[in-house]
């Protein structure tokens, strides 16, 4: 046989690629389980990191379940509306230009000393990818609780720093009600302050894209919660 | 006897004398991307050691049957299936480490080491020598990492694995982190020193 010829050079890439192509979706599609596991395992990680508790990797979910007492849908008006907050899709739903046609998740979190916070997921853009994290907000709904950030593909060293607590621990007490107007949080350069009196943190140096998306993240994601927060304030 | 020696060889030649980084100058590129932490540059040099013994085997064994006008094709699409898996493996069984490894699992499929090791050794080897030159060079590229990593982590940000290893007392006495060690350049720099060193105990490898 020619193995030069076209002929049999066509049917050899077509039996490789159809060979590769099924040995991929086999993996793919076996694995699946297992991976959404681990996935919705490292969220309910994340949402508990927002409110510094970290659980041991075996012991996720009761810990989820435990402390998250609640989860439920508002919509930009504060209305509460019917659906599997844990399952929203933060990704698409932060690109829906329109923050009225948005479904926004909230994690009610019942602390140890009884204390509730409500723990609102954030997502945005980083320098090389999707950044996002989980905002918590203290019961009167004026400043934060804790924060978590993580990243997809950020240069270690730089834009990756948004992920330690050096960064995040920055957000506490911070408000983002300043005299009933809501103010999401700046991220600057160490030394400067925003313009419009919004509350700071220092952003991270040479990563400045990243921080950058951190400000848009922030104030993309928690502006559409402005009614549910002023709402906590009142009750 | 002979036999082993060339194994030997085909082993241990990529550390030192026919090194891919430093000698071929290859795999440059994803050399600067992971080598600002150590932690990184462990895992990507453990995994690229791994994928690329495994597609100079899969290469080795259909080195007969491939046509030659489209050999660089095939490699791909056996590196990038490979790739795609061992990623898929990692999501469901090492959460953690995928998570760690992120975009540059992804990088492996563009290393040109890898590309060079296929086209070079497994097209014309056999599956036993072509699974150690695939390791040689692996560890070979994976060596050049640590040490580029460690250089740069711990001038530029004073820790090693992410432990603290110089001493507060440094900074009380003036001493501080050099930034330029984290950003891209310094890794080029870093490898440049390394080549250096490397030559001037190898005379022979000199121009």
């Amino acid at each position: 046989m020619n193995k030069q010829s076209n002929t049999y050079t066509i049917i050899y890439i077509i039996a490789l690629v159809v060979v590769v192509g099924a040995a991929l979706a086999f993996t793919a599609m076996s694995l699946k389980p297992l991976q959404q596991i681990n996935a919705d395992a490292d969220k309910m990680r994340q949402i508990l990191a927002s409110v510094h508790i970290v659980p041991s990797s075996d012991n996720i979910k009761p810990e989820f379940d435990k402390y998250i007492t609640r989860k439920f849908i508002v919509n930009a008006d504060g209305e509460e509306l019917s659906g599997d907050a844990f399952n929203i899709d933060v990704a698409q739903e932060s690109k829906i230009k329109d923050s009225a046609e948005r479904q926004l998740p909230v994690f009610q979190c019942k602390l140890d000393n009884g204390d509730i916070k409500y723990i609102l997921p954030v997502y945005g853009a980083g320098l090389w990818g999707p950044i996002w994290g989980y905002v918590a907000i203290n019961s009167d709904g004026k400043s934060i609780y804790g924060a978590y950030f993580a990243h997809q593909g950020e240069t270690p060293g730089l834009g990756a720093e948004i992920e330690k607590p050096n960064f995040s621990d920055q957000f506490k007490d911070k408000r983002v009600f300043i005299d009933g107007q809501f103010k999401s949080v700046a991220v600057v350069k160490a030394g400067q302050k925003p313009l419009d009196g919004e509350d700071y943190v220092d952003g991270i140096s040479g990563g400045t894209i990243t921080s950058k998306g951190v400000e848009a993240m922030l104030s993309n994601c928690l502006a559409p919660y402005k009614s549910f927060l002023s709402n906590l304030s009142k009750d | 006897m002979a036999r082993k020696n060339k194994s030997l060889s085909v082993l241990f030649n990529p550390l030192s004398k026919d090194n891919p980084v430093i000698v071929q100058i290859l795999g440059i590129c994803s050399a600067l991307a992971v080598t600002a932490k150590l932690e990184p540059a462990i895992v990507m040099g453990i995994s690229v050691i791994a994928v690329m013994a495994f597609s100079n085997v899969i290469v080795s064994l259909m080195r007969n049957t491939i046509p030659n006008s489209i050999r660089i094709i095939v490699q791909l699409v056996i590196v990038a299936g490979l790739v795609a898996i061992v990623d898929q493996l990692l999501k469901a069984y090492a959460y953690d480490v995928s998570k760690q490894l992120s975009v540059f699992i992804g990088l492996i499929i563009t290393n040109c080491i890898l590309m060079g090791r296929l086209e070079a050794f497994a097209m014309s080897n056999k599956p036993w020598p072509s699974f150690l030159d695939g390791v040689g060079n692996g560890a070979g590229y994976a060596i050049i990492l640590i040490i580029v990593a460690f250089f740069r982590e711990l001038l530029g940000s004073g820790t090693l694995l992410g432990y603290q290893v110089i001493p507060q007392s440094f900074y009380d006495a003036g001493y501080s982190n050099n930034g330029l060690m984290i950003l891209p350049p310094m890794a080029l720099i870093t490898v440049a020193c390394i080549i250096w060193i490397h030559r001037s105990i190898n005379k022979d490898l000199q121009d």
